[in-house]
């Protein structure tokens, strides 16, 4: 493989509610980077803080409860922590572009799919709107979507929902951003749907060489699609780690653990699961946050939280099992 | 040999499509459940896998007799249950219980966590509420639940423990049969194994008998015995579990195969990307319901309808290619 340029840089990222709680700890201390044309996932349950971290690299998150308190998101080496807000407006969309969760509720139900489409065209600059219509077509023949001229007319709820998915795509990739971000984009859709949609996501990728982060509870997902896999628990990455090194050597029991709970298509022994609840995140636990779930607990793991450790082939783990003293 | 509990036979549900405010004509028929045959068995699990709209939740919801099928029957024990009424009826309710996919809206938010779980008993079988709480305490410790916390309120729970107390609502009257409407999708990752572990045991120790309908095909691998592939209001497969994900016959099925994700990145097996989305159920299409996203789909399948056939093995299939 040979050495692409990073595109976008985070660094020892915290992003911390405050409400009448006190502090929560959403995003505590993430720090990844990812290259041209790839793809990494950020694997982990509700409440672990991956969504929290999309918002916080496009600085969406929710204003005045939460604030990023510290850390760096370097993007083309410009640092978007530091930004204005009018400055801000610059990036989103055309560097980074979001795809969200849910179709049915990321189009405005009132205005038609080309006039939506033309308004995302339109924040660009500037154009004449018969060129808009003609880029609003190319744009919906490039996600497959059949007879675009007609579609163009369409509201969304005249379409179905893989269909309302791959006209979200098509906004997302209108200014030809750097990088998207893709929060669980499929859950809302059927398996032979999402495939397709799976499929589409790659094909874009392959042409544009846009770096996509993948935001997924699933690792059958994360197999499919991703090149590299973070995988997040209370607000903190616990592993990182090339796709196949992940699947064929997790470290954290956490990984592991989750890896054994999911059933598989050719297994039926039984599931192992993982008792217990992830720590509130207004409360953490003083050392290692999986702790308390954790097969392999010792006193030092409830006292400090782990280093993370670097092993071969930019694999790294927060655990410490796969640290030294472990053994002494 | 399996005992029958219940059968579904020629099962449909035909919803009208209507035009007009007072003077309402019929312009057509959305065929949710179309010509639906299928056994399940004392204490085994039947697996139901489909897209949405694929008619899973109106047949489950025919068989807890909240709609009323327009066509065929259903028995439970040899008896049609379209015949009960009055007691007889109200001790149907308690022989088949469900527990639907989201514990957040299916618990009542103003009811204690011991009359949810009674409901079924005091309304059904006029048990007296005291009777009925010594039963809750009994069921609260099955579903690994303690039975003090049966005096909260379901707010005061997490998602997992949530749908254990939907699980213990459903089998507090001992019912033969529940209805597991994608039990666990709403679920975390790792607390669905928990509550999928908890299903399995229950079934060991009870012998109470499970409708599965999901979509996740791991999921059905794990509980069912055997497993019913729908599409459009028909089944297209029905066969014992294994040999069904071992050997898939029916182009929709080894489609719908493919598509599950991989358990790694390396075993990225034959994909069949289908065309096109399942077509409206309210003009199906001619001959064989699948035959537009078919990519074996041959002349016939577009004029003739195909029939169940036994391919051996109890392993039943609808489909041209096979004849």
């Amino acid at each position: 493989m040979t050495e692409k340029d990073t595109v976008m840089e985070v660094n020892d990222l915290h992003t911390y509610f405050f409400n009448r709680r006190g502090v929560t700890k959403a995003v505590d201390g993430v720090s990844f980077s990812i290259h041209e044309g790839e793809t990494l996932g950020i694997v982990g349950e509700s409440g672990c803080g991956k969504t929290m971290t999309a918002l916080s690299l496009l600085r969406l998150i929710p204003k005045p409860a939460a604030r990023i308190v510290s850390g760096e998101i370097l993007l083309d080496g410009q640092d978007l922590v530091s930004l204005s807000d009018s400055e801000m407006r610059e990036v989103r969309g055309r560097k980074i572009s979001m795809i969200l969760q849910d179709p049915q509720t990321s189009l405005n139900p009132v205005f038609t799919i080309g006039n939506q489409l033309i308004e995302a065209l339109g924040a660009r600059g500037k154009r004449g709107r018969k060129e808009m219509v003609a880029q609003a077509m190319e744009g919906l023949r490039n996600v497959k979507v059949a007879a675009p001229e007609r579609r163009l007319e369409d509201y969304p709820h005249q379409m179905s929902g893989g269909m309302k998915q791959r006209v979200i795509g098509a906004i997302a990739v209108s200014a030809s951003p750097k990088i998207i971000i893709a929060d669980e984009p499929t859950t809302a859709l059927d398996v032979t749907i999402q495939l397709q949609y799976l499929r589409l996501l790659k094909e874009i990728q392959a042409e544009t060489g846009l770096a996509i982060i993948f935001i997924t509870h699933d690792f059958g997902i994360v197999a499919r699609m991703c090149d590299r896999v973070a995988v997040m628990y209370a607000g903190r990455i616990v592993e990182q780690a090339d796709v196949r090194d992940l699947f064929n050597k997790p470290h954290h029991p956490y990984t592991q653990a989750l890896m054994d709970s999911v059933p598989k298509m050719d297994r039926t022994d039984r599931l192992r699961a993982i008792d217990g609840q992830p720590p509130p995140l207004w409360d953490l636990p003083e050392g290692c946050r999986f702790a308390s779930r954790c097969s392999n607990v010792k006193d030092l793991c409830r006292n400090e939280y782990p280093n993370t450790s670097l092993l071969d082939n930019n694999h790294s783990v927060a655990c410490w099992m796969t640290q030294t003293e472990w053994n002494n | 040999m399996p005992e029958e509990l219940l059968r579904a036979q020629n099962l449909e549900k035909h919803f009208p499509v209507t035009k007009g405010l007072v003077l309402m004509k019929t312009v057509g028929h959305v065929r949710a459940v179309d010509g639906v045959d299928f056994t399940i068995n004392t204490g085994e699990t039947m697996g139901l896998v489909g897209e949405s709209g694929c008619g899973k939740t109106t047949t489950s919801k025919l068989l807890l007799r909240l709609e009323n099928p327009t066509g065929g029957q259903i028995y439970l024990e040899g008896e049609d249950i379209q015949t009960f009424t009055g007691s007889k009826f109200k001790e149907y309710r308690t022989q088949v219980q469900a527990v639907f996919q989201d514990p957040w809206s299916s618990l009542s938010p103003r009811m204690k966590v011991k009359d949810i779980v009674s409901e079924a008993l005091v309304v059904n079988r006029d048990v007296t509420q005291k009777d009925a709480y010594d039963r809750v305490k009994e069921v609260m410790e099955q579903v690994g639940l303690a039975p003090e916390q049966a005096e909260l309120y379901p707010h005061e729970f997490s998602g997992g423990q949530r749908q254990r107390i939907a699980v213990a609502s459903a089998l507090a009257s001992s019912p033969k049969l529940i209805i597991l409407d994608e039990p666990v999708s709403a679920l975390d990752v790792s607390i669905r194994a928990q509550v999928m572990n908890l299903l399995v045991d229950l079934q060991q120790e009870t012998g109470v008998a499970f409708l599965l309908v999901a979509h996740n095909l791991a999921t059905v691998r794990y509980m069912a015995q055997q497993t019913a592939v729908m599409y459009l209001g028909k089944i297209v497969e029905h066969s014992p579990t294994e040999e069904l994900y071992e050997n898939p016959l029916h182009p929709y099925t080894k489609a719908l195969f493919s598509a599950a994700l991989p358990a790694h990145p390396d075993d990225l097996g034959e994909e069949i990307v289908l065309v096109g989305e399942v077509p409206s159920p309210i003009n199906p299409p001619s001959g064989c319901n699948f035959h537009p996203r078919c990519p074996f789909a041959m002349d016939r399948c577009s004029v003739e309808e195909p029939v169940m056939k036994d391919m051996g093995g109890n392993h039943l299939l609808s489909c041209h290619l096979y004849d």
